[in-house]
Order: C-alpha cells, then sequence, then structure tokens
C-alpha cells in the first residue's frame, strides 16, 4: 500500500518533484531578501549617489549604465526591488483578510449576512478595477502608503467569491456535522475546520495578487501615482519614454527585467501550487 | 426565467445605491475640498463659499447623496467641472473613437485566443503546447506599459510604419491611427486570453462524454471542434460578455498615450483635475453596464446549457 501523506506534505512532495517551480521559490526568496536588506539600508542605500558620467551604456564598471545624473541604474533597480515587494506584500496582507473574511463569514452563515455581504462586493466588482485604484489613489497622498491601501482594498472580491462558494460546499459535509455533534461552536468549525481545507486557494491567490501589485505599481507610477522621490520599476519605465527617443535603453530594459523574473516566478509558482494543492486536479495530466 | 431576470433587474437599484454611496464617501470625506480644487489657494472664502452654493455642495450631507442618486436613476449628470460641457455631450462625443478601438482589438485578440487554444488543446502535453504555454507566461511577465513604450518606439517612431500618436475621426481615417493600439492589446492579452481558453478546453477533455467520443472512433479533430468547442463555449461566451461593458470605457492607458480622444483619456482628465460630476458619470454608467451585461450571461448561460436553472 501507498503511504499517506498530508495535503500539504503531499502538496510540497509534488512541489519539490517540479524543479522549474523550485527554481521559482528561490527567486522570489532572493527578492524578498534584497528588499528586507535595502529596507536595512544594507543595500543600495547609495542609489542617489553620482558615480561616473551621465548616461553611460552598460560597461564592465557600470553593469545597467548610469542615468541622466550619473547614478547608477543597477542601484536603482535594486533599490526598485524593494517598492515592488512592499507593494505586493502589503496589498496581499490587506486584501487576504478582508477577502478570507466576508467570504468565509458570507458563506458560512448565509442567510441575511449572506446578502449584505454579496451585495457589498457586487457594488465592489461593478466598479472597473483600474478606475477604482486610479480614484483611490488620488484622493489619497500619493506614495508607497496609499499605492498599498489602493492595491489592497481594491483586490479582495474575486478571493471573497472564491472563498464563499467554497465554505458553502464545505460548510455541510460530514466532517462539519461531526464537529457540531462534538459540541464545536461556529467559530471552532470555521476557523479550525473548514478555514484549513480551503486554506490552499488563499495561497495560490496570494502569488498571483502580488505578481499583479507589482504590475499595477508601473501603470500607477506612468500616472503619476506611484511613490516619490525614491526609484521604483514603473517610474524606470516611465522614464524611459524619454530615453528611448535619445537611443538609451538600460533603464527600461533593467527594470523591465528585474521585473520579469519575479513576475514570472510568481506565476510559475502559483501555477505549481494549484497542480500540488488543488485535489481535482490530480491524476489528471497537464 | 422572466422572473429571475426581473428579480436580478431590480438588484440593480441596490447596488446603485451603494456605488452611488462609494462615489460620495470617495469624494467628499477622502478627497480635498472641491471648491479649493477648482479655484486654486488663494481663493477667497467668499468666492468658495459662492463656488460651494452653485455646486450644491453647501447642502447637508444626506442631500447631496440623494442628488447622486437622482442623477444615477435619471441619467442626468450636469456639465463638467472644467469644460462645462454637458456630459451626455461627452460621453457621446467620445465614445467613437474608444470603441473604434476597442471592439476590433477585442474581436481579433478572441479570435486568434481560441483558434490558438484550440491548437494548444489538440496537441496538449506536446512540444508546441508546452513552448505557447512558456511563451505566454512569460508574454504575461512583462509590464503592459513596457509593450506600449517598445510598440511605439520601433513600430511607429524607428520604422515608420504606423502613426506615432493623434487620431482623426470617421472611417476609414481612423484606421492608421487606431492600427498599433490594437495590434498592442492583442499582444497583450493572447497570454492571458490563451491560459484562460486552454483550461476550459481541457476541463472538457476530460470529461465523459468525451472518452465515450473515442470509443466510439471519432478522430480528435471531430471531438474536438463539434464536442469540446460546443460544449467549452458557456464558460467562453461568458468570458466574452462580461469584458463588453468595459469596451466602451476604452482603453485607459493606450488612449492616453496615443493622444486618442476616448472616454478613456476623458476618464484619466477627469480623475488629474477632480471633475467629480465626469468621474461620477462614468462610474455609475460603467456600474449599470457591469449589471447588465452579467445579467445577460447568466440569461445566455441558461439558454446554451438546458442543465442550468435560473431560481
Amino acid at each position: 500500500m501507498e503511504k499517506e501523506y498530508s495535503l500539504w506534505a503531499d502538496a510540497f512532495r509534488r512541489l519539490a518533484k517540479n524543479k522549474i517551480a523550485l527554481i521559482s521559490l528561490v527567486i522570489v526568496v532572493i527578492y524578498a531578501i534584497i528588499a528586507i536588506l535595502v529596507s536595512l539600508g544594507l543595500l543600495a542605500g547609495n542609489w542617489a549617489e553620482e558615480v561616473g558620467p551621465e548616461n553611460v551604456a552598460p560597461t564592465a564598471e557600470y553593469l545597467l549604465g548610469t542615468d541622466f545624473l550619473g547614478r547608477d541604474v543597477l542601484r536603482k533597480v535594486i533599490y526598485g526591488t524593494q517598492v515592488a515587494m512592499t507593494v505586493g506584500f502589503f496589498s496581499c496582507v490587506i486584501a487576504i483578510p478582508i477577502g478570507v473574511t466576508l467570504g468565509a463569514v458570507a458563506g458560512y452563515f448565509g442567510g441575511f449576512v449572506d446578502e449584505i455581504i454579496v451585495w457589498f462586493y457586487t457594488t465592489f466588482a461593478s466598479i472597473p478595477y483600474l478606475m477604482m485604484l486610479i480614484s483611490i489613489s488620488y484622493v489619497m497622498e500619493r506614495g508607497l502608503k496609499s499605492m498599498c491601501i489602493a492595491l489592497g482594498v481594491t483586490s479582495w472580491v474575486g478571493l471573497c467569491r472564491l472563498v464563499r462558494g467554497e465554505v458553502i460546499k464545505h460548510r455541510n459535509r460530514d466532517y462539519v456535522q461531526a464537529v457540531t455533534s462534538l459540541g464545536g461552536g461556529h467559530a471552532k468549525k470555521l476557523f479550525q475546520h473548514i478555514l484549513p481545507n480551503i486554506f490552499h486557494l488563499v495561497i495560490i491567490n496570494a502569488s498571483l495578487r502580488f505578481q499583479s501589485a507589482i504590475k499595477s505599481e508601473v501603470i500607477l507610477s506612468y500616472l503619476g501615482l506611484g511613490v516619490q522621490g525614491t526609484p521604483s520599476w514603473g517610474k524606470m519605465i516611465d522614464d524611459a519614454k524619454q530615453d528611448l527617443m535619445q537611443g538609451q535603453w538600460w533603464q527600461l530594459a533593467g527594470a523591465t527585467l528585474a521585473m520579469f523574473f519575479i513576475v514570472l516566478a510568481l506565476n510559475i509558482l502559483g501555477d505549481a501550487l494549484r497542480d500540488a494543492l488543488d485535489p481535482k486536479l490530480k491524476g489528471q495530466e497537464s | 426565467m422572466l422572473q429571475y431576470s426581473i428579480r436580478r433587474l431590480l438588484y440593480i437599484i441596490p447596488v446603485l445605491l451603494g456605488v452611488c454611496f462609494i462615489v460620495f464617501v470617495l469624494y467628499n470625506f477622502v478627497a480635498d475640498d472641491p471648491a479649493i480644487t477648482l479655484l486654486g489657494k488663494h481663493a477667497t472664502v467668499k468666492q468658495a463659499a459662492e463656488l460651494r452654493k452653485e455646486l450644491g455642495l453647501d447642502k447637508s450631507y444626506f442631500l447631496q447623496y440623494v442628488d447622486i442618486v437622482r442623477s444615477a436613476f435619471t441619467f442626468d449628470f450636469g456639465r463638467s467641472w472644467s469644460s462645462q460641457q454637458k456630459i451626455s455631450e461627452i460621453l457621446s462625443n467620445k465614445a467613437g473613437a474608444s470603441l473604434s478601438l476597442t471592439i476590433p482589438a477585442f474581436i481579433i485578440s478572441m479570435i486568434l485566443g481560441i483558434s490558438l487554444s484550440l491548437i494548444v488543446s489538440f496537441f496538449r502535453g506536446k512540444a508546441i503546447d508546452n513552448s505557447i504555454r512558456v511563451i505566454c507566461i512569460g508574454m504575461m511577465s512583462i509590464s503592459y506599459l513596457v509593450y506600449i513604450i517598445i510598440f511605439q518606439y520601433f513600430f511607429a517612431f524607428e520604422w515608420g510604419l504606423f502613426e506615432i500618436s493623434g487620431y482623426e475621426s470617421g472611417f476609414p481615417a481612423f484606421i492608421p491611427y487606431v492600427a498599433l493600439p490594437i495590434l498592442i492589446t492583442v499582444v497583450t492579452s493572447l497570454g492571458p486570453d490563451i491560459r484562460f481558453f486552454r483550461t476550459i478546453m481541457l476541463d472538457e477533455i476530460y470529461q465523459d462524454y468525451v472518452r465515450t467520443a473515442r470509443a466510439k472512433g471519432l478522430s480528435e479533430r471531430v471531438i474536438l471542434f463539434k464536442h469540446v468547442l460546443r460544449n467549452a463555449l458557456v464558460p467562453i461566451i461568458t468570458y466574452i460578455v462580461i469584458q463588453l461593458p468595459f469596451l466602451i470605457l476604452g482603453a485607459l492607458l493606450l488612449e492616453s498615450f496615443f493622444d486618442i480622444p476616448g472616454l478613456g483619456g476623458e476618464l484619466l482628465r477627469a480623475i488629474n483635475s477632480n471633475d467629480f460630476p465626469v468621474i461620477k458619470a462614468f462610474t455609475i454608467m460603467s456600474a449599470i453596464a457591469y449589471m447588465l451585461f452579467s445579467l445577460l450571461t447568466d440569461i445566455l448561460y441558461a439558454l446554451a446549457d438546458p442543465r442550468i436553472k435560473l431560481q
């Protein structure tokens, strides 16, 4: 007989077999470490320093060249990592608790509570995402904090809907009934039993939410709503409009590549997690 | 079904009240005082008070909210604060430019997306499938803005194949101006579209009826086109219909980048200059469109799949 594994052990086993997914995980960890080092001031703290002549193309000395003020583009890219990871992380930290709590409560209790929450997220969903995002960013003070808040409060609807649907499916299952008969209350059933069973959806959603926030940072920066005063990938890409006309491609390339690897890694990780954690897909070739 | 539709139509009312409330809160409590935004910081108190009165901002919060709700139900959104133009005129003047960009882009990317995903599912697990999957995910990992910048630089600026920016109204005069934005839209939407359609088709391919069809000795091509595609059409229709209301809103970034005088660019301008009536109109109109089209999706769903009963 085959050895039995718990869902998470099984998922980890599947994930570990998937080399590309493992590499992606390593990439995410590296980016996270860079971001932490930058925010501790240990890395790229000197991005504003003039290191050489202006607008130098990449050389051995300046791997990604210099910008119009003679600043090292590589340092700016590294500094931008912190902005991207912060935006990704905090938009998840805001969106996921809102989505999970509202979705779980709506799905579990049903009835009037459900109707109110469904009404609430239908209202949110009927305003186009980008419009809502831009409106919120505009009315708040510009900067990193408002960008995180705007991204967070606009992106919980999908997860909320998903969690609600799953909780509805789970709430009448035998294992929940068993908890009821053992005297478990609502909180115990919902938080100790149902939520762990659907938690994989949250993780998959988080990895996709994270990368979408990183991409949104670029668009907000283009609209002038991004971070102020410090470099970010979005601002570097936005600057490239003028740079390119003068044949300077390295800022654009540096920021795009830095973003490409983390977004790609998160995308692949999201897919791999889905394959590893979603029992419906098990046993299927994909 | 009629009963269901009526109930869903009535559901628009509470949602619209909610949308009005969000709009109201955002621009009354979170944003700066519009009188100061419009007059500048050096306005006198008297000027500001007069302007507030003119704009109806001196009324109680409740009455202001009622005003927003009233405009949502009468479609009378008043005039733009910055250009003094009637908003209904702005909407009808600018919708054309937006649609000339978004409709062709949408049709082309849907056709391309569905055909490519059919090919991909036909060769599932083989080299073509794997490489297209990798390309899709790679393309999705590049910022939308990078596509716009690179395409505009090379195709329009460097090689002169398209207009760099601008717009002329009337068919076929607008074609050279929208061609490049359309190309960008198609290229950027292929990645997510193919991935989505492929998942749907593969969901169908593992169903029992496909196994039966195979057991009957039908060729893979017949199975794919006659059985799988037809069943996959249900979620595909949903995916298409739910995107339709957003076509009229235009492509926010493309319009501002290529100077196309559409609704997307107008909205961006309005948000930028705190033109509250315009933002209000856009938000409410798109919410109504979203609700109507999602109702339409559900009805189509039920029509296409007799197993689904609307209650």
